[in-house]
């Protein structure tokens, strides 16, 4: 019987020839990265336990990101524990302030993941790395503190989901909407537990960036990673970033996979995911253009440049709408550059919205634009449970960055296509 | 070393929903500390604002589907337990809540059967060993999968990191 990547690479960290779902093996782990949120509970329990040191610094990568800029006292003292435990260990992947970004684009941004890896943050968007291949998963605490102990954890090999996605999206419509799409189709707990494969002819018309959204969310439908194989994009973005060697795994034809799924890119549309789960994706033209008061562009889902630029070219020339506020968060020190460099930052100050440093800020409820009672809010992030960005009370709706930018220019929900066709109309 | 207990006793709090997530059972607003005994005082806030008043020592929180999934926040463990209660017993979880409530020894069980012989204020039994959930208030009784070996191990050890603390004893 073959064997999937996942299974693979599960195999060769546990030091087995296979290994079948169900099985719990202990793998070897090559990154474990750290955030403020987390991390310091995990330093606890270690000094509690009289664990001083960690396996190895040079495996772990360390960012503030959750709380800073510190938004109060108490977050300004995490991120002082994870800068001192940082020190004291020898950790020299450190991104301060200044160098920081949201921990899941900022690892593989910074030539950290390789192909092959098997990588657990305290966080459970740590799904992203798998589109580089790798077996990327999030962890709570308790778990990051034994990983940072043995450079080891147990898991359970998942069942395996193939998603096979054909044909190129149409004008328009961006991995946002792939992903929202399969979530609406299976649930937000349809691949509970289960390893969110994907593969086929549509991949290759996905950048990394886009490709890295669609992983980012396989926890949002309950999976335990996304994984994606490591193709020439693949290795292009890793090669432009390290030198390091690497392995890739690929999916055997006779892998067994729990089921499959075939989307055909070409008959998908702009989506938008209505309050209170990640699953309710409807066609946006299938629902009501309600009024937002605010919308919110960045978190690790979709704060890359690309996402920026898609924002851009839909703002240029155009204001955010009366009653309705703007924000928006690139997901690293690096993407803020690269968009200031580009005049993405000026197009976005002339529309009148507000550009933040890095952070997860308002995502999960934390700073920077959290929400007051009955407000509501169109997102590109990936949550939108109740109060998940503020009050219990608030409404969060999920999107592309092009929906998003086009909400925020005419203050309702919109499809993004009226815009982007104006702009390539004045581009002809 | 505690065994698994079989006449483990505690009152209802039922949650007859799915998906309960951990932004509802804690609140990343108060993400910003994670001293338990702080988190207990925010627990199931954004979900049943009198939960933390009417929660006693001991008590059961029984749920539906997927208990637990969204954030990998570990702080949703500690703030139910520091909040008094012992089990959750839900119809199944999220892989990092159910992974987070093992490596704490906290006791989550799975049983679909519960929100169906279950209201809030009666008085249950857990025999752990057995699998199986009695009502006290009503008689009625469900069976659940006992907790697996290897959950076990941990959860009678306290927990994943004294389990490896042991490993690692063992084997020096």
């Amino acid at each position: 019987m073959g064997m999937t990547i996942t299974e693979k690479i599960l195999a060769a960290h546990s030091g087995r020839d296979s290994v079948v779902p169900g099985e719990i093996v202990n793998a070897k782990l090559d990154l474990i990265v750290c955030h403020d949120v987390t991390t310091p509970p995990a330093v606890q329990m270690l000094k509690k336990l009289g664990i001083n040191k960690v396996f190895d610094p040079s495996k772990i990568l360390v960012t503030p990101d959750h709380f800073v800029p510190n938004k109060d006292i108490k977050s300004a003292e995490l991120s002082k524990q994870l800068r001192e435990w940082r020190i004291e260990q020898g950790i020299e992947r450190y991104y301060e302030i200044g160098n920081h970004g949201i921990c899941h684009a900022i690892a593989p941004e910074q030539g950290h993941v390789l192909p092959g890896q098997t990588i657990v943050c305290g966080d459970s968007h740590t799904t992203t790395m798998g589109a580089l291949g790798t077996f990327s998963s999030g962890v709570g605490s308790t778990d990051l503190a034994a990983a940072l102990a043995t450079g080891e954890l147990w898991f359970k090999v998942p069942d395996s989901m193939l998603f096979e996605l054909n044909g190129d999206l149409p004008f328009g419509v961006y991995s946002k909407d792939i992903i929202l799409y399969i979530i609406s189709k299976i649930g937000v707990d349809g691949a509970r537990y289960k390893a969110m494969e994907y593969r086929g002819s549509g991949l290759k018309s996905l950048t990394m960036e886009a490709r890295f959204t669609i992983t980012n969310m396989a926890i949002e439908a309950g999976g335990k990673s996304g994984i994606m194989p490591a193709d020439s994009i693949a290795e292009d973005y890793v090669k432009a970033r390290t030198s390091e060697s690497y392995t890739i795994y690929n999916s055997d034809e006779d892998a067994n996979y729990s089921e499959r799924f075939t989307i055909n890119l070409s008959e998908l549309e702009p989506i938008v995911a209505l309050p209170d789960l990640p699953s309710n994706g409807r066609f946006i033209g299938e629902i009501k253009r309600e009024k937002m008061d605010q919308v919110y562009i960045g978190s690790c889902t979709n704060g890359r440049i690309e996402d920026l630029r898609i924002a851009a070219q839909i703002f240029k020339g155009n204001k955010v709408a009366d009653g309705t506020r703007a924000i928006v968060v690139p997901a690293t020190t690096e993407v803020w550059k690269t968009a200031m460099k580009e005049g993405l930052l000026e197009i976005f100050a002339d529309a009148g919205c507000v550009v933040s440093t890095a952070t997860c800020g308002a995502c999960l409820g934390g700073h920077m634009g959290v929400l007051g009672a009955e407000e509501k809010c169109l997102s590109t992030t990936n949550r939108n449970f109740v109060g998940r960005m503020g009050s219990p009370k608030s409404k969060v709706y999920l999107a592309s960055p092009a929906t998003a930018a086009a909400t925020a220019i005419t203050g309702t929900i919109t499809d993004p296509r009226e815009f982007l066709k104006k702009t390539a109309a004045a581009a002809a | 070393m505690p065994e698994l207990p079989t006449n483990l006793k505690g009152f209802a709090h039922v949650y007859d929903r799915a998906h309960i997530n951990t932004d509802e059972i804690i609140p990343a607003r108060y993400l910003n500390v994670h001293e338990e005994a702080e988190l207990a005082k925010y627990a199931m806030e954004d979900i049943d604002v009198d939960f933390v008043k009417r929660v006693k020592p001991g008590d059961f929180v029984i749920a539906g589907e997927n208990f637990g999934c969204g954030s990998s926040r570990e702080h949703a463990i500690w703030a139910l337990r520091g909040a008094g209660i012992k089990v959750v017993i839900a119809a199944n979880y999220s892989r990092i809540f159910f992974r987070n409530a093992i490596n704490n020894g906290f006791l989550a069980i799975e049983c679909p059967e519960a929100l169906g012989i279950v209201k809030s204020g009666d008085q249950l039994e857990l025999d752990l060993l057995a699998g199986k959930l009695r009502n006290l208030s009503n008689g009625q009784e469900a069976t659940f999968v006992p907790i697996s070996d290897f959950a076990r191990e941990l959860i009678e050890d306290g927990g994943l990191l004294p389990h490896i603390q042991k490993k690692a004893a063992k084997a020096a």
